[in-house]
């Protein structure tokens, strides 16, 4: 007891003249601990509150909804279940702003009855439905409204007829504000819908129901009662628990990409306390010597920095929980547009912050262990001899221990924030061959350098080289930190970079901007004249059919779900297909198995050959052969799988993921699709106008309108992006700051001997920046080249996205990373310059 | 109370006239890059307790290394080192540093003291590591008796050279060493300043009847010790009782 007193008093004395140094190992491990516990309080209140309007998600007790109208049995059906029933008719159209002289799509939902009966329409003004079922009425997203510059009492025209905008939308329970950005909706009362003529037999138009069920009946039940009625006639019901369930999923991707940002935050928070700590104990060594020469055990002086450390780890810990509970408040803000429910808490939620904690320490005790382990065995003899330096090559198992210890965590970690064991194993060992490779650098410069020490340089310049290796040289650690950092920094820069970009390309150069859709069989050739008057290329003219998966070799969709031996994906039976036939590839495609049918006209009619792409291939679990059988419009139809096809799909044009021989859906009910480049956004609007007027049914997607609208989402996007990404920098930054900070304890004296001895201000200046130079440049080199391996393989097997190394953020980085490191060096140095040796040598030490 | 306690040490030691420290064939070898170098080559000497002792030599003749595995700070290539009856060869780091706390005190020529701590908490090391009840109070006794009644909490870097020796002696003396080695304790130190601090030493070592072991090239000083061991190229090529 009295031993633990007297370490503890030991930690507390020694701790005092250190206390700038010791706040710098904080640091590292503080903004790690805020990501983790921002990200994971935030987690948690949103489940919460998912669970707490999860009512308001749906609107009703059961929503039915499918892609053909419930008939009249059906309807009563329902009517006989609920209490109140409400109707929805949506499909997008063009629709036409007169007074503004501007056309564009929209959803258009048409509505009767009292939904929602959960949460409300919050509109400007405020939502009346019997106003709004009173007359040709609508009422227009505020997507619509900025982008247009409409008021309240402006007339649109939906098809043949004209609604009067009676207020503007704010927001709609279920609906993310994002999500109506990109395709805003206009609803309008379902009695005027006929008056529009748009929905005709073939128009894709999704039908809803929603039922208020009765107060006493438990609405799942209801719902599993309704199922099997529902899917002969091609419908599905959802109740509050299923929307919940899935939209809590939808949740969860998004989770896991703030999870690997808090993640990679926490890596580098460890790197900074595994360096700083290396570095703190390193000065130690000759007080440990001294204690030992006074007779302190090992694993007592072991001890009392131990202390010191993990004491320090929980105030870094405690902070970083505060400060993540405070940054915690903000997120909801961000987010707020890509969620389906309003007003989510910032509740501080104590467990996220306790678990931050407890990880802050253990992370400040697990990574400080290796350099603490150290002072076990520091030979009592360094107190005779000055720089008596240890030949510690001796095989420890404590040191195999906290390896294994350490490997166990990233793993571990990784698991828990990745949630797949093989990726994390991937990511632990790509991390330690990281590791390796730079200390394989650190170790091939310090060779060189000494091998082939630079003799007609100057002095000055020979000793700052020379400091790369001579003893208490810092280039194996210095090395290691800034190169891992800069690593983990660049390659997050580098995949965000990859992504934001993916989606600016699609807007740009000769690709092309415009699709006109839904386009009749009749219509095909008069559609086309029109565009030609416009003198509009015509780019693709593609047949479209929409086809349903009923069997893969025969099996339909329950006997796959009994067949424990496939994981095939739900959504490849619950999708409608939208195919096409041709007979030829386009230059977007490439076969990579099997062989390219093209045309049925003149052979075995019961055997069609089909060509997938790879992506839904993979989905399918489908090898070349097996058999397909759909649905086409009620016609059953056993096709062959002959090719498989990779599919370039970000390319602005029509892809498919199935594609049908000629000979064989000519005659089944389709629409067209004309893709097209329009010069300007005048010849645009006119045509959009002229098109919405000689057919009606007809859709139109300008990407340059929609990247308008979609501008102001992406911008979101990168926000969200670059705000979280900014975490893991601003830590990397600091631990950056903090490892070479500390390495300055390294080399005072020897630069204030220097000073001694005559050297001026300019000569000590230039060797520590030559030093600090060659230390960072080629920690940031190898940084750079490991995180384009890495952001290659991310994007190849992640994102799949195509990999561009980006050489001007490149340059960037080595010259931000590199000139922090010889700032900070060159700060280090500062006293040496500005006070009388003495008085350095006297508080600094 | 501390006086009565060494006059009570120095009771027991001038009856029992025991052997301290026992040195046998003693050879200590580096095995540097090239070939091995022999540092010291077959020493062997013995001190009764109370003895003052003093090993002098020229620069680089062994002097510190034979002193280093005297204290066990070092471990022997060949032979044997005996400190107050125990083998160090046959013990273990840590139970040689306990071994150091209970018997051995040290004066170096660099000081050694802890930075981080003040002059009163570095003589305290010892004493706390035993546990002893009145530390502090024992400690500031000692640094009185150095001289140093104004400077207790001062750390190192505010203390002259001179100053931190003292520091430095009273903190060997904290724990009523059987014996202490010092390592050039004037090396460092100018004229005047070394005076006071060999007359400390001697002092202090009467007082508590500490045997005294001492690596010096000043002649001067080692003849005021009973016996002087002078070494050349790690051979003891004279041992003379004065
Ligand atoms: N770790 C070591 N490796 C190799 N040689 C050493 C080592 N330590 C000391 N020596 C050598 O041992 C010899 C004696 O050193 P030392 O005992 O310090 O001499 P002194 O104290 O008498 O001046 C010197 O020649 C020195 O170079
Ligand atoms: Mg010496």
């Amino acid at each position: 007891m009295q031993k633990i007193n007297w370490l503890l008093k030991m930690a507390w004395r020694d701790s005092r003249r250190n206390r700038g140094r010791l706040i710098l190992f904080i640091s590292s491990i503080v903004l790690g601990i805020a990501a983790l516990v921002a990200i994971d309080s935030f987690g948690e209140n949103l489940r919460t509150d998912i669970g707490n309007q999860a009512k308001t998600l749906l609107g009703a007790d059961i929503a039915i909804s499918g892609t053909k109208a419930a008939e009249s049995t059906t309807l009563a059906l329902f009517d006989s279940l609920s209490t109140e029933m409400s109707t929805r008719y949506d499909f997008a159209s063009m629709v036409n702003f007169p007074k503004q002289e501007k056309t564009r799509l929209v959803q258009v939902i048409a509505l009767d009855g009292g939904y929602p009966y959960y949460g409300k329409f919050n509109t400007v003004p405020e939502y009346n439905e019997a106003q709004f079922q009173g007359g040709q009425h609508a009422l227009v997203d505020k997507a619509i409204f900025t982008q247009f510059k409409i008021k309240v009492g402006d007339t649109i025209d939906v098809g043949e007829a004209s609604f009067k905008v009676i207020g503007e939308i704010i927001s709609v329970p279920g609906r993310s504000s994002i999500g109506s950005a990109a395709l805003p909706s206009v609803y309008i009362p379902m009695a005027y819908l006929a008056k529009t003529q748009l929905v005709q037999i073939g128009s894709r138009v999704e039908y809803s129901y929603f039922l208020k069920t009765p107060e006493t009946e438990n609405p799942d039940s209801i719902a599993q009662f309704l199922k099997p009625q529902l899917e002969k006639k091609l419908l599905r019901a959802e109740t509050v628990a299923s929307r919940q369930a899935g939209v809590s999923r939808a949740f969860d991707s998004m989770n896991q990409f703030l999870n690997l940002v808090g993640f990679i935050a926490l890596l580098l928070g460890c790197l900074g306390v595994a360096s700083a700590v290396h570095i703190y104990i390193k000065d130690k060594l000759s007080t440990v010597a001294i204690l030992r020469c006074l007779g302190v055990s090992g694993r007592q002086a072991f001890l009392i920095y131990l202390i010191q450390i993990s004491i320090m780890g929980l105030i870094g810990a405690i902070l970083g929980a505060i400060l993540g509970g405070l940054i915690q408040q903000i997120l909801p803000i961000i987010f707020q547009e890509f969620l389906p429910i309003e007003n989510i808490t910032t509740a501080v939620s104590y467990t996220a912050m306790g678990q931050g904690i407890i990880i802050g320490v253990v992370i400040s005790i697990l990574f400080a262990l290796l350099p603490l382990l150290g002072i076990r065995k520091t030979s009592p003899l360094r107190t005779l001899r000055a720089s008596f330096e240890e030949s510690d090559s001796r095989f420890d198992p404590a040191k195999m221990l906290v390896y294994l210890l350490i490997a166990l965590f990233v793993i571990g970690f990784a698991y828990l924030q990745i949630g797949d064991l093989i990726a994390s194993v991937i990511f632990a060992v790509g991390v330690f061959l990281a590791f390796l490779i730079l200390v394989a650098v650190a170790k091939i410069v310090m060779f060189l350098v000494r091998r082939f020490s630079p003799v007609g340089w100057s002095y000055v310049a020979r000793q700052g080289i020379a400091n790369l290796y001579r003893p208490n040289n810092q280039t194996l650690i210095l090395i290691v930190t800034i190169g891992l950092g800069t690593a983990m920094i660049a390659t997050l820069f580098f995949i965000q970079g990859l992504l934001l970009n993916q989606v600016a390309l699609t807007g740009e150069g000769e690709q092309p901007n415009m699709i006109v859709f839904g386009i009749q069989p009749e219509d095909k050739n008069a559609v086309a004249t029109l565009a030609k008057d416009y003198e509009l290329p015509l780019l693709q003219q593609v047949p479209i059919v929409t086809i349903r998966l009923e069997k893969i070799n025969g099996k339909d969709k329950k006997a796959m779900k009994q067949d424990s031996t496939r994981k095939i994906s739900r959504w490849v039976f619950n999708r409608e297909y939208r195919v096409t036939y041709r007979d030829t590839m386009t230059d977007s495609e490439k076969i990579i198995k099997g062989e390219w049918y093209g045309d049925m006209n003149d052979k075995d009619p019961d055997k069609i050959y089909i060509s997938l792409s790879d992506r839904i291939a993979d989905a399918m679990e489908a090898k070349i052969g097996d058999e397909l059988t759909f649905n086409v419009q009620g016609v059953r139809m056993k096709t062959i799988v002959s090719s498989v096809r990779e599919v370039d799909f970000t390319r602005m044009q029509t892809n498919f993921f199935v594609v049908f021989p000629t000979g064989i859906l000519e005659e089944a009910p389709q629409f067209n699709v004309l893709v097209s480049r329009v010069p300007t956004m005048e010849v645009s609007a006119k045509f959009q106008q002229d098109l919405v007027k000689q057919f009606p049914t007809v859709s139109a997607i300008d990407i340059s309108q929609i990247l308008e609208s979609v501008e102001d989402i992406l911008n979101k996007v990168s926000f969200v992006i670059q705000f979280m990404a900014m975490f893991s920098i601003l830590t990397g930054i600091l631990v950056l700051i903090s490892s070479v900070a500390l390495s300055k304890y390294q080399r005072i004296r020897e630069s204030v001997l220097l000073r001694t001895l005559g050297a001026s201000r300019r000569q000590i200046l230039f060797i520590n920046a030559l030093e600090y130079f060659a230390l960072g440049a080629l920690a940031t080199l190898t940084g750079l080249l490991l995180s384009f391996i890495a952001s290659f393989l991310l994007a190849i097997f992640v994102f799949q996205i195509t990999f561009v190394p980006n050489l001007w953020g490149s340059l960037l980085v080595f010259i931000v990373i590199t000139g922090l490191t010889v700032f900070i060096g060159m700060f280090n140095s500062r006293e040496v310059l500005n006070k009388p040796p003495l008085e350095v040598l006297r508080s600094e030490i | 109370m501390l006086f009565i306690c060494l006059e009570e040490i120095v009771l027991i030691t001038t009856q029992n006239m025991s052997t301290i420290l026992k040195v046998n064939n003693l050879t200590k070898t580096y095995n540097t890059d090239s070939n091995p170098l022999t540092v010291l080559n077959n020493v062997s000497f013995s001190l009764n307790e109370g003895d003052t002792f003093s090993i002098v030599g020229s620069s680089g003749s062994g002097k510190t290394t034979l002193l280093g595995l005297c204290a066990g700070l070092d471990r022997v290539s060949n032979g044997s080192v005996e400190l107050n009856n125990i083998r160090l060869d046959d013990l273990d780091e840590d139970e040689r540093a306990a071994l150091r706390n209970k018997y051995v005190g040290f004066v170096f020529q660099s000081f050694q003291l802890i930075p981080t701590l003040t002059a009163l908490e570095n003589v305290m090391v010892p004493l706390e590591l035993r546990g002893e009840k009145d530390a502090a109070k024992t400690a500031k006794d000692l640094l009185n008796r150095v001289g140093l009644e104004n400077r207790h909490h001062h750390y190192p870097t505010q203390l002259s050279g001179g100053e931190q020796q003292r520091v430095s002696i009273a903190r060997a003396f904290s724990n009523r060493p059987k014996i202490l080695f010092a390592d050039e304790p004037t090396g460092n130190l100018d004229e005047a300043t070394s005076q006071k601090v060999e007359q400390l030493i001697f002092d202090l070592n009467k007082e508590a009847g500490t045997t005294l072991v001492m690596v010096t090239h000043d002649l001067e000083l080692a003849a005021k010790t009973q016996r002087v061991l002078t070494l050349k190229g790690g051979k003891v090529i004279s041992d003379v009782v004065n």
